[in-house]
């Protein structure tokens, strides 16, 4: 076992991670944990862009910004912190560019910016151009352009240390605080014990309890798990995003920038069919009406292709010049992974499963909260894993890009201060002790279990059950499978017993996590009786302001259930309102 | 109102047919042998699946040990950079249907091996930071955007899609013979910013890549521009490099 001692330690290297250490390190001494390579943080696969009202090519403010992300959330949004957000995104795009990042420009040199979903003129007038972007690779260049400061910054990066365990001690007035983290070496397979004054967590998300998503394999919500399992809450789990247009079949993402740039989604009719559920905005109607009307399409029988399921993303009557220049990458993948050429011929898509709007409730300050009112001294979030709750029910489009900017520089700079006022808590008897175990019982394990069919059956049952459209029924069967998985998850062994790079060791640790909060995530989705944003009950179709205009709090139980409770939303500016598009 | 069971299920499009594939592996584990040994797998393949797809399965049904690395997917990460039939390509961006009915899979080369397809990629990396792989400007900032014709930020558009993946440098026979060469991949970030009319710092990276560990080592065989993920024209990023080197001017 190795002893470190920081400032500041910051879990996760992605966007949200990477943009934090940059405030931190130049503040107090930090170190920056990831279980990859910072660049190869899932981040680098986002793609159309990141909004902020600008206004540089043509008439945007920040609150009617704010205001679509208030509806786009359909007033689950905390507004105060939406209004954060909304205002900094101004400041969060022109650090990126003086950074180095390289955005596509205007005629006069500007940042150039273009339509995205739910993104509109005048609270709902039109679509309007508020995305700054990279061509179709504006994630990877944010991620790029992080990385390259935090090289120029001299940050010191752990990487291949995959965080299992946060430390919190009690301090002089008995609070528990943050004192830590332990961490496995996929190098060694050795335990390192991390103290430190203030802890960040920027791990993402958990797609990967799904099985056709746009996450990376290594989407397994360690971060939240981790938490979780110290008694903290989890925030709004039930509210997961699904992307409209991932490829059929595989779920791998193509940008919302494509119908931004102008491409349309047509059923096996060849029909616009958005123009039927969203009649101003049509194709550019927030991604939780897009993904059900696709849905919806399919399971009336209007759907394309040999099965009928899937509808085709049209970009045919773009001009090839635009489809180069402004989307290359995505219309790649539709060569590389399914044969078909977007310049001639439609693309089959279907809705995936994209992000996690819920996650470890926070502040405004990024502080992390232990129930609705009270904070764990130390411990900050940001980014996918948190839930600050700037997306509420549904996240619109570049507004998580812009989530891992403005609150990953804020937890940065909340975390040094916090660290240069507070002493190096003491850490608490033997550290270690739980990773330990944890790894010990899977290397010893003699159980007949295999990680990849528990996986396999916890995504297929999620898919089925817990999508685009959920039921009590769909639900309950969920949950009674989930709780068979982990039933079985303790009878589960791996083949490699090694200590050096044992990614089979890591598989199985994730896949705890992953049972852990798809349990929370259907759990908290089956005491949701309404339909609201990314959570579409199909036997409570309505909104329920009177009853469900409030977060969700899941705690864990002793006996490890799921307890749930409501959190009030904040409300600054706007009542909640019919969402029409 | 459909129920759920009645929910069509996503199949892939062409609903294909799987044929078996002889997947041989290059395994090396010190923690148990210092020998290298060849492991043949067979595994039924769609034409639809990626290598990738073979390797997990094969680590998720045949044998758990099988060590690599994976995280995108879709070629956007750059973690599964290996050898698949003796070319360097992303194991999640190359199709079965393109290759034939056996595979032989090696880590790349030139760097440590540290077990199975997992290699040591801090020299890569080292290379990298070498070439102060960051935006260099002085005078006062902007107080908003530093500005930039369409036309200057094409000139450089095609080096900023790099992965670091090291599929380029890992392909490179001078840096197969000799460790300390920058590599492609790093003369192409140096070129990302040397290009980038935003940029005052490339008289310091010209100086670093004249070293005679630098640029002049490439001996255009254009093996890098071959492997590249990403469709980086490599080797003419590089000959632009040299000739802004020759003449001073970029």
């Amino acid at each position: 076992m190795q002893n470190h001692k920081y400032d500041v330690v910051i879990v996760g290297a992605g966007g949200a991670g990477m943009r934090a250490a940059l405030e931190s390190s130049g503040r107090a001494r930090t170190a920056v944990l990831t279980k990859l390579y910072p660049t190869r943080s899932h981040t680098g696969a986002a793609q159309g862009g990141m909004c902020a009202a600008l206004a540089n090519v043509e008439e945007d403010n920040w609150e009617w910004h704010t205001f679509d992300t208030v509806k786009g959330g359909d007033y689950l949004v905390d507004q105060d912190a939406a209004e954060v957000m909304c205002k900094e995104a101004i400041d969060a795009v022109l650090d990126l560019e003086r950074m180095g990042l390289p955005f596509n420009r205007t005629p006069a040199g500007r940042i150039d910016q273009r339509r995205f979903g739910g993104h509109t003129r005048n609270h709902g007038e039109a679509p309007v151009r508020r995305s700054c972007y990279a061509a179709d690779r504006t994630g990877h260049m944010i991620l790029q352009t992080l990385y390259q400061n935090c090289v120029k910054q001299g940050v010191e990066f752990y990487n291949e240390f995959y965080v299992l365990d946060l430390l919190m001690t009690p301090n002089a007035e008995g609070v528990e605080v943050a004192s830590g983290v332990v961490a496995y070496e996929l190098a060694s397979g050795e335990i390192h014990v991390f103290n430190a004054k203030s802890v960040v967590l920027a791990t993402g998300g958990f797609g990967k309890v799904f099985k056709t998503t746009s996450n990376a394999h290594t989407l397994t919500g360690d971060g939240m798990g981790v938490v979780w399992r110290k008694g903290l809450p989890l925030e709004d789990m039930e509210f997961f995003q699904f992307h409209p247009t991932g490829l059929a079949g595989l779920g791998i993402l193509l940008s919302e920038a494509a119908r931004g740039e102008g491409a349309i989604l047509r059923n096996a009719d060849g029909e616009r069919f958005m123009e039927r559920y969203a009649p101003t905005i049509k194709d550019l109607a927030p991604r939780d009406i897009v993904a059900r009307s696709m849905a919806n399409e399919v399971r009336e029988g209007r759907g394309a292709g040999p099965h009928k399921d899937y509808v085709l993303l049209d970009l045919t009557h773009l001009p090839k010049e635009q489809i180069d220049s402004k989307l290359p990458d995505i219309t790649e993948f539709a060569r590389t992974y399914l044969g078909v050429e977007p310049y001639t011929e439609p693309v089959p898509v279907y809705p995936t499963a994209h992000y996690a709007m819920g996650g470890v409730p926070t502040n405004i300050e990024a502080e992390v909260l232990r129930n609705n009112t009270d904070v764990v001294p130390g411990l900050y979030a940001a980014g996918e894993v948190a839930c600050v709750s700037v997306h509420g029910s549904n996240r619109l489009g570049t507004n998580s890009l812009l989530d891992i900017n403005v609150f990953g520089r804020r937890a940065g700079i909340a975390a040094a201060e916090y660290a240069l006022k507070a002493d190096l808590p003491d850490l608490p008897p033997d550290p270690q002790v739980m990773v330990e175990g944890m790894v010990t019982k899977l290397l010893t394990s003699t159980g007949t279990e295999k990680v990849n069919t528990i996986r396999t059956e916890l995504q297929n049952t999620m898919d089925r059950n817990a999508q685009v459209f959920r039921t009590e029924e769909s639900l309950g069967e969920a949950e009674r499978d989930i709780a068979a998985l982990r039933d079985r998850y303790e009878n589960v062994a791996i083949s490699d017993k090694g200590k050096r790079y044992n990614s089979d060791l890591l598989e199985a640790i994730e896949l705890g996590f992953l049972l852990d909060l798809a349990e929370v995530l259907v759990i908290s989705a089956r005491n949701r009786k309404e339909s609201r944003g990314g959570h579409a009950r199909e036997d409570y179709l309505e909104r329920d302001d009177a009853n469900y205009m409030q977060h969700t709090m899941a705690y864990r139980s002793e006996d490890g259930g799921v307890n749930l409770d409501w959190k009030p939303v904040v409300v600054t500016r706007y009542q909640p309102m019919a969402r029409k598009y | 109102m459909t129920s759920v069971a009645e929910r069509p299920a996503v199949t892939p499009v062409d609903a294909p047919v799987s044929r078996p594939v002889e997947v041989k592996i290059r395994r090396y584990n010190p923690e148990v042998s210092e020998d290298v040994t060849w492991v043949t797998y067979t595994v039924e393949a769609f034409p639809t699946d990626r290598v990738l797809n073979l390797l997990m399965k094969i680590k998720g049904e045949q044998d758990g040990t099988l060590t690599f690395r994976r995280s995108c997917a879709h070629g956007v990460c750059g973690s599964d950079a290996m050898r698949i039939n003796g070319v360097n390509r992303l194991a999640c961006k190359v199709l079965m249907k393109d290759l034939p009915d056996r595979l032989t899979i090696e880590p790349i080369k030139g760097l440590p091996v540290e077990k199975d397809l997992v290699v040591d990629m801090e020299p890569f990396f080292e290379a990298y930071r070498a070439v102060k792989p960051f935006l260099i400007t002085g005078g006062n900032e902007p107080s908003k955007e530093w500005l930039q014709s369409q036309a200057d930020r094409d000139r450089f558009d095609d080096t900023t899609k790099c992965i670091l993946c090291a599929a380029c440098t890992t392909s490179c026979p001078v840096f197969w013979t000799d460790g300390s060469y920058f590599g492609p991949a790093a003369i192409v970030n140096a070129h990302r910013f040397i290009f980038d009319s935003r940029d005052q710092g490339a008289e310091e990276r010209l100086e670093i890549l004249n070293d005679r560990e630098g640029v002049w080592r490439c001996r255009t065989t254009f093996n890098c521009t071959e492997a590249c993920p990403r469709g980086i024209q490599i080797t003419k990023a590089i000959a632009e490099v040299k000739q802004a080197l020759l003449f001073r001017r970029v």
